[in-house]
């Protein structure tokens, strides 16, 4: 059973209150517990069942301008002393940062409207098995497909944040996932894709045999891939890919990447970052979404932010203590954003793909290769060559590189905005990108 | 030394009971008892940004029949927790027939030192070198815009309960030192990260100024990178430096031979034993027994000692890497890489020191033959799709090749090839083999180890490199 409010509370209030007598002047507390129970399944049998018990406390002390921080899994009261004890002595010697503290009273949190995170459903590991078969099967049907790998998990947590300013709140939350990852095998070339469903209800998570088809169609539509020239070619990101635009904005206008004067958006605010036919949300409050939070890992508030208006940067997301050092106050973004996304576009899948006579579809990009100091991008790719609004043929082993700065700008976005991932975004073209193949 | 269960209503015996009983007609299993100690320290902006000290305590018990895993973890080391464990791998493993597996081989070798790296150095004088190394970096002129510094030290204890009571245990100290500047010029900004690691003391990196030489080559690689201009596209002639590009190796044919993948035939190479897989000349080992190397272990998380592993001999490729679990399924016996993260993970067969031992030719003699082309001497982070055999790394320093000679740098591209058939691309093998400096962590199922790469210079006929000039 996931622990309750009550004695997550007082595990909280009891690290706060040594705290404060062992000489921290403000502290905080978050305490977490989460269970979750995964289910693998691999070519129809039973591959692995994992059951995962976590208990943690991390404490932040101050003495002063002095700042430090512990965590622990080991909660036995002689190890929460200790390490508290350790946590206030390594405060003591840490120097001085004028900006550290806690938030400011007046921007935590205290309304909380029901966004029905919790779902208190249980499934069973036997009933885990049966929609995992069902999976399988459906993504049997097709011949090609050789190998196949499905998870389901069904996580619960819960936790409470305080500080000794008198705050002290938290919530339960709960997630249901499940995944299917197919290889399909043709002459001597293999391919994998998956598809998944995460929802925060057992009863909103899609159907097994719709998991099932779409992965093994998305695999076997991958086999024979050709590898093409290099060349400057219009791009289209699938709703997998097109969303790491947003993540990346996200990162390059927090606050610390700002305050350290590491992001190539430094100084944009209130300027034209993206064409002025786009719009980018950030809603924490969005019932049931993944995203979706009360407040911010420090207690203070979330509010509705349109980051992008009209292509025009309009906030950073900003902490307490980066805040400070921007003269700025907490939008309450501490962790970063929550559900953030694209305000969808105007014309139709079907009319994107007809945009231009020959589109790069991207389905896939593998490597770490986004620079935020500079905004340069170069990854790995793979996808489809799509002509006159049709899909051709499979393409990889080819990258797709560009400048950040241009490809905001260069961005035409479809109707398709759903709502799989807290970040999310619809089908997106982009002018510009240099693709270098053979 | 750690004692899980002196401050528990669990004795050693109950424990060693539990775990008897649970395994009773399984292949495998054993429970994983963990304690560990981290800290870190990070200097950012001038400041110290954060102090932080983690202690983590748990256990892991797991039960393997035939390909079946049940596993179970929770950081409340009682009675009742892990018999509550031991009846949730009971209900996932209703029906089994092994026979438990006792063999586990012994070793008195121990490839570090039992210290607590934490401990060993007081966090004054730590606070006090990352300031140094902040000054020190600064002082190299107006340029220098931003300097993050870091030192992370872990202390980890394990020990490993197997059915019938044998006990095996490691303690394991872990070190990093980091540091990251960024430099402004004309407008432009670029950013050089070094770091040196492994399983010591900090004392062993620091003494003699040897972090001046960590701000020193972060400086450099920033440097360079302010000259650079837009890397080509297209595939072209690749040499690499000696040293951390190996995580090329890593990438493209490393986790292609973990014996996961190749039991399930989900590997490019799950049929090519035996098989020619690189050119002559290429041999590739995976060492765990290197002395006090990041990617080094005197056991692997299920007790078994690690050792220096042959992949691939001369272009032919010889063994897996392999846990218990996958050696039993493919009729062959535990390589030593069977790793977790921590106590919260199940075991997977992954790299440790993985390495490309040198051949005789010279970087210059590699330099020389290409008439167009690049130089790469060093990496950011690198994937691989292990079915497709696709893999790609992301340059954080090269140059030109342009008629047998070093141009300018260029910017940072992704370079992407094909794991199965690059090694067959590598057509001379430098003799100048190097090991990373300590800072690898792989990742894979969500789980990340610490791991160590080597090579020598290579040449490679042809990769795609990803620039932005056509």
């Amino acid at each position: 059973m996931i622990k309750d409010q009550d004695y997550l509370k007082k595990t909280a209030s009891y690290c706060i209150d040594l705290a404060n007598q062992l000489g921290a002047t403000s502290s905080s507390a978050a305490v977490m517990h989460s269970i979750s129970e995964t289910v693998n399944f691999r070519n129809k049998k039973l591959d692995e069942s994992d059951r995962s018990d976590s208990l943690g406390v991390s404490l932040t002390t101050y003495v002063g301008k002095k700042k430090s921080s512990i965590s622990s899994s080991n909660l036995s009261e002689k190890n929460i002393k200790t390490l508290i004890q350790r946590c206030i002595d390594t405060t003591k010697i840490t120097p001085e940062d004028e900006f550290n503290s806690l938030p400011d009273k007046d921007l935590l949190a205290t309304e909380i409207k029901d966004l029905n995170l919790y779902d208190n459903d249980h499934i069973d590991n036997d009933e885990k098995i049966e929609y995992l078969k069902e999976v399988e099967e459906s993504a049997c049907e097709k011949k090609e497909i050789i190998n196949t790998e499905t998870s389901f998990s069904e996580t619960k947590s819960n936790f409470i944040l305080a500080n000794s300013d008198g705050f002290s709140n938290g919530y339960k939350s709960s997630s249901f996932s499940a995944s299917c990852v197919a290889v399909a095998k043709n002459n001597e070339n293999m391919e994998r894709d998956y598809e998944f469903t995460s929802t925060c209800h057992l009863l909103d998570m899609a159907k097994p045999n719709q998991i099932g088809s779409i992965a093994a169609k998305k695999t076997i539509q991958k086999l024979n891939p050709q590898k093409i020239e290099s060349e400057k070619i219009s791009i289209i990101f699938d709703r997998r890919i097109s969303k790491g635009i947003l993540s990346t904005l996200a990162n390059a206008i927090s606050a610390s990447l700002i305050a350290r004067g590491t992001s190539f958006l430094k100084d944009k605010i209130n300027e034209e970052i993206f064409s002025n036919s786009i719009n980018i949300y950030d809603k924490p409050n969005i019932i049931k979404g993944l995203g979706s939070r009360y407040f911010d890992s420090e207690g203070v508030k979330t509010e509705e932010l349109k980051l992008v208006d009209k292509g025009i940067l309009k906030h950073y997301l900003v902490d307490t203590y980066n805040g400070k050092k921007l003269n700025l106050k907490s939008n309450g973004r501490n962790g970063g954003s929550s559900n953030l996304f694209f305000e969808k576009g105007s014309i139709s899948y079907k009319d994107l793909l007809n945009l231009n006579s020959k589109n790069l579809y991207i389905t896939e990009t593998i490597g770490h290769g986004s620079n935020l100091v500079t905004g340069d991008y170069s990854v790995g790719a793979s996808g489809f060559m799509i002509e006159n609004g049709v899909f051709k043929y499979p393409v990889s082993e080819i990258t797709i590189a560009g400048n950040f700065k241009d490809i905001f700008k260069n961005i035409t976005l479809a109707n398709d905005l759903e709502f799989k991932y807290a970040t999310n975004a619809p089908t997106m073209l982009i002018e510009g990108m240099v693709v270098a193949g053979k | 030394m750690s004692n899980f269960f002196n401050k528990s209503d669990l004795s050693r015996k109950d424990a060693e009971n539990i775990v008897s009983e649970t395994l009773n007609n399984c292949d495998d299993g054993e429970l994983y008892l963990e304690n560990s100690k981290s800290e870190s320290i990070i200097l950012d902006d001038n400041k110290i940004k954060s102090s932080s000290y983690s202690s983590d305590l748990g256990y892991g018990l797991r039960a393997v029949t035939g390909e079946v895993v049940a596993y179970s973890h929770s950081n409340e080391i009682s009675r009742n927790s892990l018999k509550q464990s031991s009846e949730n791998l009971y209900s996932t493993l209703k029906s089994k027939k092994g026979t438990y597996n006792h063999t586990i081989t012994k070793t008195n070798e121990k490839f570090y030192e039992d210290i607590n790296p934490i401990e060993e150095k007081s966090l004054n004088s730590k606070l006090e070198l990352l300031k140094e190394v902040n000054n020190y970096t600064r002082s190299k002129g107006a340029i220098v815009q931003q300097v993050t510094a870091s030192f992370a030290g872990e202390h980890k204890f394990i020990e490993i309960i197997r059915s019938g009571g044998e006990i095996l245990t490691d303690v394991r100290p872990l070190i990093r030192f980091n540091v990251s500047v960024m430099l402004e010029k004309n407008g432009k900004k670029e950013t050089g990260i070094y770091g040196i690691g492994g399983r010591q003391s900090y004392d062993e990196y620091l003494k003699n100024d040897n972090w001046k030489k960590v701000c020193d080559e972060a400086f450099r690689i920033a440097s360079v990178n302010l000259k650079s201009k837009p890397a080509p596209a297209g595939e072209m002639k690749v040499v690499l430096g000696p040293g951390w590009p190996a995580i090329l190796i890593h990438e493209a044919i490393g986790h292609g031979l973990e014996g996961d993948f190749n039991r399930k035939k989900t590997s490019a190479f799950h049929n090519l034993m035996g098989e020619r897989v690189a050119s002559e000349g290429v041999t590739i080992v995976d060492d765990g027994t290197l002395h006090k190397k990041r990617g080094s272990l005197t056991i692997d998380d299920e007790g078994t000692p690690t050792e220096r592993t042959v992949l691939i001999e001369n272009g032919i490729l010889k063994n897996f890497m392999q846990d218990r679990l996958n050696a039993r399924l493919m009729n062959t016996k535990s390589t030593g890489n069977g790793r977790r993260e921590s106590y919260q993970h199940v075991v997977l067969p992954r790299m440790r020191n993985t390495m490309m031992l040198n051949g005789k030719h010279t970087q210059e003699e590699m330099i020389k033959s290409v008439d167009k082309g690049i130089f790469a001497v060093s990496f950011g982070g690198g994937q691989v799709d292990i079915t497709s055999g696709k893999f790609v790394f992301n340059c954080t320093e090269a140059y030109e090749i342009i008629n047998g000679k070093i141009g300018s740098s260029i910017k940072g591209a992704t370079l992407i090839g094909d794991g199965p058939s690059i090694l067959k691309e590598v057509s001379l093998v430098g003799n100048n083999m190097m090991l990373d400096p300590g800072i690898g962590t792989c990742g894979k199922a969500g789980q990340g180890v610490p791991v160590g790469v080597a090579q020598p210079s290579i040449l490679i006929n042809k990769m795609t490199v990803g620039g932005t000039r056509l």
